[in-house]
């Protein structure tokens, strides 16, 4: 077959794209991988730092954390969205979109805020220390509490497009079938929502086992894998440990991953051109219970932001409580002040303009190109891998390789 | 025979749009019939009310003496067919059958009993722990129509059963559907756009348009006899051409006077002719005969259809009709001349706007 321009153009994209992709993560990645595998001195020593590892209980324990507040977190943040998607999707409940709202705002926030208006609320001086009846925050129940908040949003955008897709003529097939309304929940809502929830759920876990900000603020002495890395390589400058930890981090995030990207694909299309989209009816008990539920975990999102804006507010936590500005008088503090605030800023922007433009240039090619088939599924794989790598993990490969 | 569904009145107004006006029509037990119209007709609304999925705004419906109009779908006695099928993807053929017995509380003995039953009727045995995704088009309609037919319920309701089909599996289910129906006895209203279906499967048809019912017959009276010219132009095809009234039989239109031998009610009148009803004329006794040029030849096998301009004054009007083809004598009608044939008075209907 004789190549036409377009072909050329592709393949000239597809290189360059790939290149990228190379060196910005499959050889940073190569890196980590064979420092795990060396000495202190750079010299191969197979397996050993790995056995190691697995030999020091306390490092160890930290896996069984990971998998622990992971999997409690993504049962408890995967449930509460679905009824908030539920709520959102298929009842007539009053102010829809004023709740979607609320409910999107922890996705705007970094992660470890959640963890910082915890100990606010519920810490050694919190207002509401007594509903922990005794327990304290530091540790799984906060670290648990505050990936919930973190990952509700996302659980919830995900699980509402998938109520949102469903086929109003299967509701009616039921319907006349004479199924009553928790027969109907379960062959028709849950089965064609359950990839959403599936997909959910990975994301979720991949979220949670890779985060940082959270285990850090309210973790107190419960270490997870995350901390570990950060342990290892900053607090120890051990950065083989620290390879190895990022590698069995890597583990169970590439792992959900991979099966969600399976999941994915067995996903047939629900919606056909013939499908009809569902329309809630008005149901008043429904309707109500609907809105007291989306009513309590908004005023719980409210709280907690509240609860920063507050304490930010404030100027010496709990025991002055006078309002002022003084704590956003950033050039008082060391650490950069104003200049780390532009910094952030600054790379963000760059991120976004730079990232926008590579990631459009890609996925043009890799969706639209009639050629080259292998190459780019290849990319396409590639160019996923990311989501399932710790940003701190691809930050310590980047300090190997460069 | 007596009448199974008496629906009175029905209309439905979607916020300022009408989908239905005042629709009556009634149902005889073991019947067949096929509401038929374009799309955006209202017919599928029309079906939604009777089945109770969508609530008429004004209206009655009567089921053997019930009066079913106020009840929940749920609480009236039919199966419906959707356009599409709805199957539960996540079901086997099997449970999908069995679903509304299961919900009707039978006894497993009873179910197992009826699942052989419908699985046999409509030939699936073997597919009976698949997936529909596993299923063709036509089964999938199959296991549709025995989910449909398990509850044995007195009246079956066919949403476009069969437009998601390509034509051949069309033509098949067709005749599969109507014996089927035949066999079991029970009282069907099915709903299509493709009138070849219609009047291929119906007892009779229903025909509507912009939420009216134009008429109500057996496919052979609204192909014969259509009262109005949607009628005559949405079965099958039709000439139809605007006419003027001169005495009791006597009509102009296309420039000269034809006899007609139905009673002309109106001064302006608008007469439809069926184009295998246009004759070409081989002797001057003929009646009704008209001059015109043939402008195209579609050849279609057995006969061709032509294109005739016919020239009056000082317009011109185009007639569609049958041209006869004789193979022994090539291309007695070529394009370009001019011909004479004729109109039967008895093939001019008159039909209102």
């Amino acid at each position: 077959m004789k190549k036409s321009k377009d072909d050329y153009l592709t393949v000239f994209f597809i290189g360059i794209a790939a290149t990228y992709i190379l060196v910005s993560l499959a050889l940073p990645m190569y890196a980590i991988l064979s420092k795990s595998i060396e000495n202190k001195d750079g010299i191969f020593i197979g397996l050993e730092n790995y056995k190691y590892y697995f030999s020091n209980p306390s490092l160890f324990y930290s896996i069984y954390n990971s998998l622990y507040v992971s999997i409690i977190t993504t049962i408890i943040s995967v449930s509460l969205s679905f009824m908030f998607a539920f709520a959102l999707t298929r009842s007539c409940m009053v102010a829809k979109p004023f709740f979607r709202s609320i409910a999107m705002i922890p996705i705007l926030l970094p992660s470890l805020l959640a963890g910082i208006a915890l100990i606010y609320l519920f810490g050694n001086q919190g207002i509401f220390k007594e509903l922990l009846m005794g327990r304290s925050i530091y540790g799984p129940i906060g670290i648990i509490m505050a990936e919930v908040f973190y990952t509700f949003p996302h659980a919830l955008l995900i699980i509402i497009t998938a109520l949102s897709i469903a086929d109003a003529r299967l509701y009616e097939a039921a319907t006349v079938l004479r199924a009553g309304p928790i027969k109907t929940f379960f062959t028709v809502t849950i089965p064609s929502a359950k990839y959403g929830l599936m997909s959910a759920c990975f994301v979720v876990f991949t979220l949670v086992i890779t985060d940082f900000g959270i285990p850090k603020v309210v973790g107190g002495q419960y270490n997870v894998l995350a901390i570990d890395v950060y342990k290892q390589v900053i607090g120890q400058q051990n950065f083989e440990m620290g390879a190895v930890v990022s590698v069995v981090l890597l583990i169970p995030a590439m792992l959900a991953f991979v099966v969600d990207r399976i999941v994915q694909k067995k996903q047939v299309s629900i919606l056909t051109a013939r499908s009809v989209v569902y329309q809630p009816k008005k149901n008043k008990v429904l309707d109500t219970i609907m809105l007291a539920y989306c009513t309590i975990i908004s005023l719980c999102i409210l709280t907690v932001v509240g609860m920063c804006l507050y304490a930010s507010l404030i100027k010496f936590w709990p025991y002055n409580l006078t309002l002022s500005l003084k704590n956003y008088q950033f050039d008082l503090m060391d650490g950069g002040g104003w200049d780390s605030y532009y910094n952030s800023i600054k790379m963000a922007s760059y991120a976004a303009l730079f990232g926008t433009i590579i990631v459009f240039t890609t996925a043009y090619f890799v969706e639209k190109a009639r050629s080259f088939k292998s190459a780019r599924t290849m990319m396409h794989l590639l160019s996923m891998m990311p989501m399932a790598i710790p940003g701190m993990v691809l930050g310590l490969a980047y300090i190997f390789f460069f | 025979m007596s009448e199974y569904l008496t629906v009175s009145n029905i209309s439905k107004s979607f916020g300022s749009f009408q989908a239905l006006k005042e629709a009556s029509f009634s149902v005889n037990e073991g019947e067949l019939v096929c509401i038929l119209g374009p799309s955006g007709c209202g017919k599928t609304t029309l079906l939604r009310v009777i089945a109770g999925l969508e609530e008429q705004s004004s209206g009655e419906i009567v089921q053997k003496g019930v009066t079913i109009s106020n009840l929940p779908p749920d609480q009236r006695d039919f199966g419906i067919v959707f356009q599409s099928y709805a199957l539960f993807p996540n079901l086997t053929i099997k449970k999908n059958i069995i679903f509304g017995l299961q919900t009707r509380k039978q006894s497993s003995e009873i179910i197992e009993n009826r699942l052989n039953e419908l699985l046999s009727l409509i030939g699936l045995e073997s597919h009976k722990n698949k997936y529909p995704a596993q299923l063709s088009g036509g089964e999938q309609q199959r296991v549709a129509l025995a989910r449909a037919l398990a509850p044995s319920p007195g009246l079956l309701l066919l949403d476009e059963p069969l437009s998601a089909l390509d034509a051949k599996v069309r033509q098949f289910l067709r005749l599969e559907i109507k014996s089927l129906q035949k066999k079991l006895g029970v009282t069907t209203i099915m709903v299509t756009h493709d009138q070849e279906e219609a009047l291929s499967m119906a007892d009779r048809i229903i025909l509507m348009n912009k939420g009216v019912i134009e008429q109500i017959g057996t496919p052979q009276e609204l192909y014969s006899k259509p009262d109005t010219s949607f009628t005559a132009d949405f079965i099958g095809k039709t000439n139809l051409i605007s006419a003027k009234k001169v005495s009791e039989n006597k009509i102009k239109m296309l420039g000269q006077e034809f006899d007609c031998s139905e009673p002309l009610m109106s001064e302006e009148i608008i007469v439809a002719i069926r184009p295998e009803d246009i004759k070409i004329s081989k002797q001057e006794s003929d009646p009704n005969i008209i001059q015109g040029r043939v402008l195209e030849i579609e050849f279609l096998g057995s006969y061709s259809i032509g294109q005739v301009e016919v020239q009056h004054s000082d317009q011109k009007e185009i007639l569609i009709c049958h041209l006869p083809i004789d193979n022994n004598e090539q291309s007695s009608i070529a394009k370009n001349s001019q011909i004479s044939f004729s109109l039967n008075p008895n093939s001019l209907k008159i039909v209102s706007s």
